[in-house]
């Protein structure tokens, strides 16, 4: 126990469940403050830089929607990164693993010779395969040779990078495309219909929110649930216990790029029609989504949630950006900082605060 | 094409692509043996890259710029100790977070600087003497800034201190059981936050290299992933200073054979040839798994808590 001023401050082992959403909240609210400051640096009025946001999200169905269209590859990404991180793998390559499954769908879309009705369900599967091919060659680097997962995982998002440009500047270039460095265009039985005046792709989304709903089962009630579970939290009896982890790293990572495959399938089938450069792609949905995971705290429901938030930050990027003429990497700003005041703030979870007693003079720490 | 005149082009550019990640992984060295991983380098260095281009293009100095970006790199990770050694964060996330940020800030400030030339970027050295021995000198001592040279010193400076001298006995303590050193009287918070702006302050001068020496420009990403490489490299090179010499000459050149082959290969599938090559490296190393991989600090990444094992 310690004291500051007239404030005793006590640990807790496990935060309930308000404390954590109450600490959660107040560090995105303190990035958005010192993101307040940097509209200011920037020469705006941060309170007019907040109201044109408001505005440009809140102000009609059609604009609002484009937090939710934002907010699905964060789902698909988001709720398999909860998964790794549970089984403590830095997948730092949803970005990658997103692409892949992005260029699997494409090859399917354009090039696979199938009945038409079947395109679609072929898109999805070959993408999770590709993400999940993606996400399985860090996890056996690591389980048979030590590779160090985070290393490998962002290395292998630039190598995918690049495959994609390659792609769209060679090989699969559209040959309708003249000086774009683009794919021809999918045919229509290759495309995802939207909700009614909007860009929700509504099929992905619900893809989505069942697999959360899928993967947070899996952890709670499952047998390989449990093994995820205590190769994350306790390594050395895991190997006490048997518990295989190539088996179970693997299982996880096939899972976890497979759903991140799923979400650059929806990209491509939803939003853009065609395989382009990677950064219209993606724009750093991967990235986001180990934010989302993190704040999620490894539940893949609660995910859903933290993706939402960040379609609500991808969307404010789109706004800032016709309303204010600020460059997108505006959102990396402000991804950047609500992960520093998340993990800044975790602290304060562990540690209660009240009222000490008055007149007694406590000196340091007294036990804990 | 002679094959002489080719193989000296290629030494001397690989030494010129290689100094920013040497400076890089000197620091990540020096962070990582006092226990601390900072996955912040490549936003540091991208911040390093802005902030010596800009302060170098309006004051005119090069060499002031280069001070500027390292210490803003050097701020930067001053963050990043803060979070990880006073608040005891998660250090991947807490770098990540750090990588994010700079990548974010330096392209919204970058934007007005993008696509002018650098008015009068670094000179370029000639060794009297030296360069004029025959293929050594152009390859190693013509077209170099002094940036080379004192890289090359520095990391022999910096193996003398971490493994000939007390000051080293005390960084690695550090990393490898801080509860030892604090016993002993080490302040373990204290090194590991100058190890950290440390390794900020180099990472901020390999930013700054690349846009006021080897490419004297701004262009919003110029980094292109050499801090992750400085990260793989910092492995690759057993956490010893003189072994990333090596290392970071050995990468840059492959950055520049991703240039030079361009005649033979599609240009994309060259420039992803360092990344998978980093891949490839660690996994080769995971290979003599008992001699390689024991060099790791034993309490990398592990917050220190007195009273905690």
């Amino acid at each position: 126990m310690r004291r500051i001023g007239p404030f005793l401050l006590e640990p807790r082992l496990t935060p309930s469940r308000p404390v954590v959403f109450g600490v959660s909240l107040a560090a995105v609210v303190a990035a958005l403050l010192v993101g307040a400051i940097v509209f200011w640096a920037y020469g705006l009025s941060p309170w007019r830089a907040y109201a044109a946001i408001g505005r440009g999200i809140f102000g009609s169905w059609p604009s609002f929607s484009e937090v939710l269209r934002r907010a699905i590859p964060l789902v698909l990404c988001g709720v398999g990164l909860t998964l790794a991180f549970r089984a403590r793998f830095w997948n730092i390559g949803a970005e990658g693993q997103l692409l892949a499954g992005a260029v699997a769908a494409t090859g399917v879309a354009l090039f696979l010779p199938a009945p038409e009705n079947l395109r679609l369900p072929l898109m999805f599967l070959g993408g999770f395969l590709a993400g999940a091919l993606w996400g399985l060659i860090p996890a056996l680097l690591r389980v048979k040779l030590g590779v160090n997962d985070v290393i490998s995982t962002l290395m292998l998002n630039y190598v995918m990078v690049y495959i994609v440009e390659w792609l769209v500047h060679g090989p699969w270039k559209g040959p309708t495309m003249r000086g774009f460095a683009y794919t021809d265009a999918f045919p229509l039985s290759a495309r995802l219909s939207y909700l009614p005046h909007t860009r929700v792709h509504w099929l992905t989304l619900v893809v989505g929110l069942v697999l959360a709903g899928l993967v947070s089962w899996m952890l709670a009630r499952t047998r390989l649930g449990y093994e995820v579970r205590v190769v994350g939290q306790n390594p050395e009896a895991a190997r006490y216990a048997g518990i295989s982890f190539i088996v179970v790293l693997s299982l996880v990572m096939v899972l976890s790029g497979g759903l991140a495959g799923l979400a650059g399938v929806g990209e491509v089938a939803g939003i853009h029609g065609r395989l382009r450069s990677p950064a219209h792609i993606s724009m750093g949905y991967g990235y986001t989504a180990i934010i989302v995971a993190w704040l999620a705290r490894g539940s893949p429901l609660a995910a859903v949630f933290t993706a939402l938030l960040f379609g609500l930050i991808f969307a404010a990027g789109d706004s800032m950006k016709i309303a204010l003429g600020l460059p997108f990497q505006i959102t990396g700003v402000f991804n950047g900082l609500i992960l520093f005041f998340l993990i800044g703030f975790d602290l304060l979870m562990f540690w209660r605060v009240r009222l000490g007693p008055k007149g007694k003079a406590w000196i340091g720490r007294v036990g804990s | 094409m002679d094959w002489a005149g080719w193989l000296i082009s290629t030494v001397s550019r690989a030494l010129a692509f290689g100094v920013p990640l040497l400076w890089g992984t000197l620091g990540e060295i020096y962070a990582e043996r006092a226990g601390v991983v900072n996955l912040g380098v490549e936003g540091m260095m991208i911040l390093g890259a802005f902030t010596a281009f800009a302060v170098s293009q309006s004051a005119g100095r090069p060499g002031l710029g280069l001070l500027c970006a390292a210490l803003v790199a050097g701020f930067a990770a001053l963050l990043h100790a803060f979070i990880t050694v006073t608040l005891r964060a998660n250090q991947y996330v807490s770098g990540l977070a750090l990588s994010l940020f700079g990548l974010g800030l330096a392209g919204l400030l970058g934007r007005g600087w993008e696509g002018k030339p650098l008015r009068n970027p670094m000179p370029t050295l000639t060794v009297p003497g030296l360069s004029r021995i025959p293929v050594l000198g152009p390859m190693f001592f013509q077209d170099q800034t002094a940036l080379t040279y004192i890289g090359i010193v520095l990391a022999l400076v910096l193996w003398v201190l971490l493994f000939r001298t007390r000051f080293g006995v005390v960084i690695r303590s550090v990393g490898e059981s801080p509860a030892t050193a604090d016993a002993l009287g080490i302040n373990v918070g204290l090194v590991r936050y100058l190890c950290v702006v440390f390794g900020g302050l180099l990472a901020g001068v390999g930013g700054g290299y690349l846009s006021v020496a080897y490419r004297p420009s701004w262009t919003e990403g110029m980094t292109a992933g050499m801090g992750w490489i400085v990260i793989a490299l910092t492995i690759f090179a057993s956490w010893d200073p003189l072994q990333a010499v090596f290392g970071a000459f050995f990468f840059g050149a492959l950055y520049h054979l991703s240039y030079r082959l361009q005649a033979f290969l599609a240009p994309e599938l060259l420039k992803l040839m360092p990344y998978l090559f980093a891949i490839v490296v660690l996994a080769v190393s995971g290979f003599g798994r008992a001699r390689w991989r024991r060099r790791a600090p034993a309490a990398l990444g592990v917050p220190y808590v007195r009273g905690e094992r």
